[in-house]
């Protein structure tokens, strides 16, 4: 459980181990595979403005800056304009012939739909239906895809890929050209994310951002240094993922900084809050590889065509999930009274007593004032929103109520 | 830096908690009241008064300023019987949820209601509201076995340092 004594509380926090609790972190570290924590372009910028680093996916990141607490940078980010590093995320490039038939065998998305810079959320999986990592995807001209990952799934998600390529291109499937298949280590990715995020990276380029909606990409300049731009994030908010060469992070970071305060940097604390807010799963407690993209209410991303065609790796059990009542856990959303359910909290059917399932991640939300949570329920009735559940925290048992999510309505930028 | 300076702050302000007035001269001497402030490596403190035989638990200001703002207190019933070490209750923040366990053993008097509707009471240093509960103590003599506000200091400091 992640309930711990206030000393480890403490503690934890101090030695960093503490994002959203104790135990999630433990969980990233050993996802990292060294001991020895990487750092990313910007560790020395974060250092010398205050940041507290904590071990993070293998990485020693920012949770916040001096004083700025949890609550008023998540506040900061759904008001104003807050800046992200996560530069820890796997960015990858994929291209080759034959690489959109590769990226929808190892993904369940209708790739081919998408037009030029446009991305999608996507998922990894595995030849169970299980889901290896989730993955935003965007589509460049020549058959080169630009692929985003999470930095805690490094270690797996490279050697599932390198096999698949190997596969793939031992097969007569790459007949169409061989697929290559690029890390851009050392590579910045920054996240600029608010309502205040367009305006204020427009002072930055000559680009005019509004020909760029929600889930659409594109190369710019700033400063002279070419730079991809992706609108989107995982905050709920309109904002923008920055890609920049390494030896330019730091420089252009600095310069969208600024040093009148116009835009605050925000850490992994406030990145908790404001994805769960925005309904959002992070993998290894959301989203695992026992899980299928049905379960985890991720229908959506898997294609009409994708359904007919049964192409892709894992595609028995998910389409067999796809039928009516025939997906044997549900996420849901839960709104919680009193104390607060974190990971690992029991959910439980009011009148049976049976317990349905678990919480996977909760927080007293910043922006509702109440207690969110999501979590996994065996599939019945009680997945509807509105239905009454039960949740156990230290024993007790609290009122839940099926909350369709997101929790706090997303304002993204659609033209 | 940070820890260090938070772990002084507290220290300062129990000091101040705990100077209060001493009995009239024709009371007798055994019926003083002392009251003595010691805290544990798990961040609590105890005011104890001698005369009452109460010792009033709070969250040192440490504690409340690694926590961040909490949203939520659990606290235990009035009239449990709690022994050294027992959970008695929880703190939540938004950052995470803590165990509070008892500093010292006795019978729970009075717990803080006012932290219901009000948890944020824990988080303003320097403000007398933020307890959570008094306990009547079995065993007054558990209090000396609890650091002074020099060794919790130094524990802080320790802390922040490994």
């Amino acid at each position: 459980m992640i309930q711990t004594k206030l000393a480890t509380t403490v503690a934890s926090s101090r030695v960093a181990l503490n994002v959203a609790s104790r135990r999630n972190c433990l969980r990233f570290m050993s996802g990292g595979g060294s001991s020895e924590l990487r750092k990313t372009g910007l560790y020395d910028f974060h250092v010398a403005r205050g940041a507290k680093m904590v071990p993070f996916a293998g990485y020693s990141m920012p949770l916040s800056y001096g004083d700025v607490g949890q609550v008023a940078s998540h506040n900061n980010v759904r008001n104003n304009v807050g800046l992200f590093d996560v530069g820890h995320m796997v960015q990858h490039i994929i291209r080759g012939g034959s690489s959109l038939k590769f990226l929808e065998w190892l993904t369940p998305s209708s790739l081919g739909s998408l037009s030029a810079y446009q991305s999608t959320l996507s998922v990894l999986l595995n030849e169970q239906g299980g889901i290896i990592d989730d993955t935003v995807i965007c589509r460049h001209p020549e058959a080169t895809w630009y692929v985003v990952t999470n930095a805690g799934r490094r270690d797996e998600d490279l050697a599932w890929l390198q096999a698949r390529l190997k596969e793939w291109n031992e097969s007569e499937r790459s007949m169409d050209g061989k697929v290559e298949h690029e890390v851009l280590n050392d590579w910045g990715l920054i996240a600029l994310q608010g309502p205040k995020a367009a305006a204020h990276l427009q002072r930055f380029t000559d680009f005019d951002l509004s020909t760029i909606t929600f889930g659409k990409a594109a190369y710019l300049s700033i400063q002279g240094v070419r730079v991809h731009v992706a609108r989107g994030g995982y905050t709920g908010e309109d904002g923008f993922e920055i890609s920049i060469p390494p030896a330019d992070t730091v420089e252009i970071t600095s310069l969208i900084v600024g040093t009148d305060g116009a835009v605050q940097l925000a850490g992994l604390g406030a990145r908790d809050s404001l994805r769960l807010e925005a309904g959002m799963c992070l993998y290894g407690h959301d989203l695992d590889e026992q899980t299928s993209p049905v379960e985890a209410g991720l229908s959506w991303l898997i294609g009409k065509d994708r359904r007919a065609s049964a192409d892709f790796i894992g595609a028995q059990t998910v389409l067999k999930h796809l039928q009516k009542g025939a997906c044997p856990r549900k996420r849901i959303g839960l709104i919680v009274s009193g104390a607060p359910a974190r990971e690992g909290a029991k959910i439980i059917h009011p009148d049976s007593e049976e317990e349905l399932g678990t919480v996977t991640s909760g927080i007293p939300s910043p922006t509702l004032g109440k207690n969110i949570a999501m979590g996994y329920v065996k599939n019945g009735d009680w997945t509807k929103s509105g239905s009454k559940l039960l949740v156990e925290v230290r024993k007790k048992v609290r009122e839940a109520v099926v909350t369709k999510m997101p929790f706090v309505p997303t304002n993204y930028f659609r033209g | 830096m940070f820890t260090g300076r938070l772990c002084r702050a507290a220290a300062l302000s129990r000091a101040r908690i705990s100077s209060r007035p001493v009995a009239l001269p024709f009371v007798r001497s055994a019926y003083r009241s002392i009251v003595t402030t010691r805290y544990t490596t798990d961040h609590e403190s105890v005011v104890f008064d001698t005369e009452t035989g109460v010792g009033t638990i709070s969250i040192t200001d440490y504690a409340q300023s690694s926590l961040g703002d909490v949203v939520f207190v659990e606290l235990p019933n009035v009239g449990t019987t709690v022994n050294q070490g027992d959970q008695i209750g929880a703190i939540e923040s938004v950052k995470a949820a803590s165990d509070i366990y008892a500093p010292v053993s006795g019978i729970v008097e009075e717990i803080n209601k006012e932290l219901d509707d009000k948890p944020g009471l824990l988080n303003k240093v320097d403000d007398e509201k933020g307890w959570l509960c008094k306990v009547k103590l079995s065993n007054p003599s558990e209090v000396e076995g609890l650091l002074t506000a020099d060794a919790y200091k130094a524990h802080c400091e320790s802390e922040g340092s490994s």
